[in-house]
Order: structure tokens, then C-alpha cells, then sequence
């Protein structure tokens, strides 16, 4: 029983790798690939016979070790050591992920010894004061979505009008604008007011594209409980408004 | 307005709002510069520790709020039982960390680095606010994007992202 509760403690190949090396003793520059691989398909054995379910992850680095300790066997054409430099050695590419993955495994282990720490502090809830923080007199509607898609269709309509009067000859490229640019200068102009015009966030673009990626920016934000859209009274304006908890 | 009063009011404040309360929103209130109320607040964040007071104002990204002394916790246990905060499995902090350090960051670049398939603690630290979606990576297949929370700064007692611990073995990075 006791080694049924180790079997199932390790989080993947490469923590169960880890494991290994350390309980050997080695330096994690010079893994003993031989010993190693017996040792760690024993465990996969020992895994088997507890009944316990094999994830393919661990399959892959049995077999991923079992083709470094081949090509580990495989006679040396180059002479001296000095030759073998570390860029030729076949467990290269595993020792780096083995070193990535310990460093995290030491943040975790540090954010353990926080979360235990922090978990003793309370934090009294919110009062019910949210609906006082940041609505004005009236009570303005939550929109649905078919209004904001509305009047982003104005925009555009808008634009095509400006575009066939200005514009005779066009010019295709590639324009590389992201939606994650848009949303960066969204929350920045958050930053300065909590509440700005819909129309507003468009006006300073010229492109379609641009249009059509603010606008995706816009919805992805409401998603993401960001901001919220508002309107005071049916048929005016449309806000964007930032919601107070931003986390 | 004399510093005490504003102290005063900033700690009816912090009373009140139960959330972290960001600076900018008390100077726009008091008419006052973010740079002062800083100052006040950490000023009296210092003097709550120095006379070891029950209550502690703790930072988390540029906002304040308060809580109890820690040191209080078994004391507090006594009195109400308070729900147990179950602490996060092996697997949800090593996920939490890579996000931490490597933030923002998909699902399978965490994967690759753990070895080890990820999406249950994903999804565990995404229910408990701790990290949340941040856009997505103009990759194919359009990859979710993940970021810590203001959540996980305060579960942590972390100020900031900067004020993360250097990872250890960091300068042997490659």
C-alpha cells in the first residue's frame, strides 16, 4: 500500500526522472543513462503490476531513453573527449528540459510554503456596495448584443461611404495589426477613464481591418469581464464601461 | 488636509471597499497625488506591522486591502472554524509557477515544459481565479492564453509580478 502511494506521486515522466537522479546522487550534467533507463523501466513495471494506468507520457521517455542509451552504446568515431563536446552528446537535448523542469518545480515548492503561509490570513467580504460604486443617477441598460453589432455595421457603413469618396485606386497588403495590440490599447485607454463612447474607440482608425479587429478586441474584453456595455437610454449613445473587480 | 486625517480616511476606506482597493481611485477621491497616498499608505501599512496589530495592509498590484495577522490564525481557528482552504496539488503549483514566470503562456508550451499533460490543473487554478485567459496566440489552431490573476498575487503575499522570487537556477538558464 505504502508503494502504491509513491507510484502515484510523481506528476509525469520528467518529475519521475528527476526523482532518479536525485535519489542516485548524480549530477544532472552527467546522467548514468544506463542505470537510469533500467531503473526507470522497472518503475514502469512496477506500475503495471500496482494496475495503475501508464499515461503515454511515460511510454515516450522509456523509449526516449532507451534510444539515447543506443545511441550511447554506438562506437565513438571521434577520438579524444575533447571532441565529444556537449552539442554531440545524445542526452543533451533531455538534460535541458530536465533543468527547466526543475526550476519550476522549485518555484511550485516555494509557492507551497507561501499558499501554507498566506492561507492564514482572512479577508473580510465586500459589502454590498458594488451597485453604488460606479453607476450614475439612472440605471443604465446592460446591452444586448445585437445593438452593439448594430452599430458597429454603422461604422463600417460609414466607412465605405468615406472610402468611395476618397479613395480611387486601392492598394492591397497584408496589414499585420493583432487583436492582442488592439486589446493593449483598449485597457490603456482604460487606464486614463473608466467609461468611454463605442464610436469613439473606432474613430481613429482608417483601415476595415482595423475596424474589424477593434471590434473583435471589444467582444473579447467583455468575455474576459473587462469592460461592459452600456447605454443610457435606448437609441443613444453606447458606452464602454470598465468593470470595477478587473482582476 | 492634515495626514492624519487623510490616514483616517484612507483606512475607512480600505474598511469598507473588502477589496483590493487601488490608488488611483483613492487620490481621484481625496484630490490628492497617487505618489502621496502612496506614501501614507505604506507609512501606515509599516506602523500596523511595527505595533504587531491584528490587522495588516497588504499590497497586491498597486492596490490595498486589509486582512488579518496571520499570527492570529490559530486564535481565529478557535474562535469560528473557518472553512478550510485547500491548498493547491503538486500539479496545479508547478502549472501556476510556469505561468508566473512565463506569463502569457498556452496550454501546450506548459505541457511541453512539465512533459505531462496539464488541462485538469488548468482548469482547477481557472476556478479558483488564480489565472485567467488572455486573449489568444496568432498561431494556428489560435491557442488560449494564460496569465496570473490579482487572485494569485494575494493568495501568495506577492506584491507583484516583479516581486516574484528569482527561479533558482536561473543564471545556469540556457
Amino acid at each position: 500500500m505504502a508503494l502504491n502511494l509513491k507510484l502515484e506521486s510523481f506528476e509525469g515522466p520528467l518529475d519521475l526522472l528527476f526523482h532518479l537522479i536525485e535519489k542516485a546522487k548524480v549530477d544532472i550534467y552527467d546522467i548514468p543513462i544506463f542505470n537510469i533507463t533500467q531503473q526507470y523501466i522497472e518503475y514502469i513495471d512496477q506500475m503495471k503490476k500496482f494496475d495503475l494506468e501508464i499515461t503515454s507520457e511515460f511510454l515516450v521517455m522509456a523509449s526516449t531513453l532507451m534510444e539515447i542509451k543506443s545511441k550511447m552504446l554506438l562506437p565513438n568515431k571521434k577520438e579524444t573527449q575533447l571532441e565529444l563536446d556537449l552539442e554531440e552528446d545524445p542526452r543533451q537535448e533531455l538534460i535541458l528540459k530536465l533543468i527547466e523542469y526543475k526550476k519550476f518545480k522549485e518555484a511550485a515548492l516555494n509557492l507551497k510554503d507561501r499558499q501554507n503561509l498566506y492561507k492564514k490570513t482572512f479577508y473580510k467580504e465586500q459589502e454590498q456596495i458594488d451597485e453604488y460604486i460606479i453607476r450614475d443617477v439612472y440605471e443604465p441598460l446592460d446591452l444586448e448584443l445585437y445593438v452593439l453589432k448594430e452599430a458597429f455595421e454603422n461604422i463600417l457603413k460609414r466607412k465605405k461611404k468615406e472610402e468611395n469618396i476618397n479613395i480611387d485606386i486601392q492598394i492591397l497588403k497584408r496589414e499585420e495589426i493583432t487583436i492582442e495590440d488592439k486589446l493593449k490599447y483598449i485597457r490603456e485607454k482604460l487606464e486614463t477613464s473608466v467609461k468611454m463612447e463605442f464610436e469613439e474607440l473606432f474613430s481613429d482608425f482608417y483601415t476595415r481591418t482595423e475596424l474589424v479587429v477593434t471590434f473583435l478586441a471589444i467582444l473579447e474584453l467583455i468575455k474576459l469581464k473587462v469592460i461592459r456595455v452600456e447605454q443610457d437610454k435606448a437609441f443613444e449613445k453606447i458606452h464602454l464601461r470598465k468593470v470595477s473587480k478587473e482582476v | 488636509m492634515k495626514e492624519e486625517k487623510v490616514k483616517s480616511i484612507i483606512e475607512s476606506f480600505l474598511f469598507v471597499w473588502g477589496e483590493p482597493l487601488d490608488i488611483k481611485l483613492i487620490s481621484k477621491t481625496l484630490e490628492l497625488s497617487p505618489a502621496y497616498v502612496r506614501k501614507v499608505i505604506i507609512d501606515m501599512k509599516n506602523t500596523y506591522e511595527k505595533e504587531n496589530r491584528g490587522i495588516q495592509i497588504i499590497e497586491v498590484n498597486n492596490k490595498f486591502q486589509l486582512s488579518t495577522n496571520k499570527e492570529n490564525y490559530e486564535y481565529i481557528q478557535k474562535l469560528c472554524t473557518p472553512p478550510q482552504n485547500k491548498g493547491l496539488t503538486q500539479a496545479a503549483l508547478e502549472v501556476v509557477s510556469i505561468i508566473a514566470y512565463k506569463q502569457p503562456i498556452t496550454r501546450p508550451e506548459i505541457e511541453a515544459i512539465r512533459g505531462v499533460k496539464s488541462d485538469k490543473a488548468i482548469s482547477t487554478l481557472l476556478d479558483r481565479n488564480l489565472i485567467c485567459e488572455n486573449g489568444r496566440l496568432d498561431k494556428p489552431g489560435k491557442p488560449i492564453l494564460y496569465i496570473t490573476t490579482d487572485e494569485f498575487l494575494r493568495s501568495f503575499g506577492i506584491n507583484n509580478l516583479e516581486a516574484l522570487p528569482t527561479l533558482e537556477s536561473e543564471e545556469l538558464g540556457t
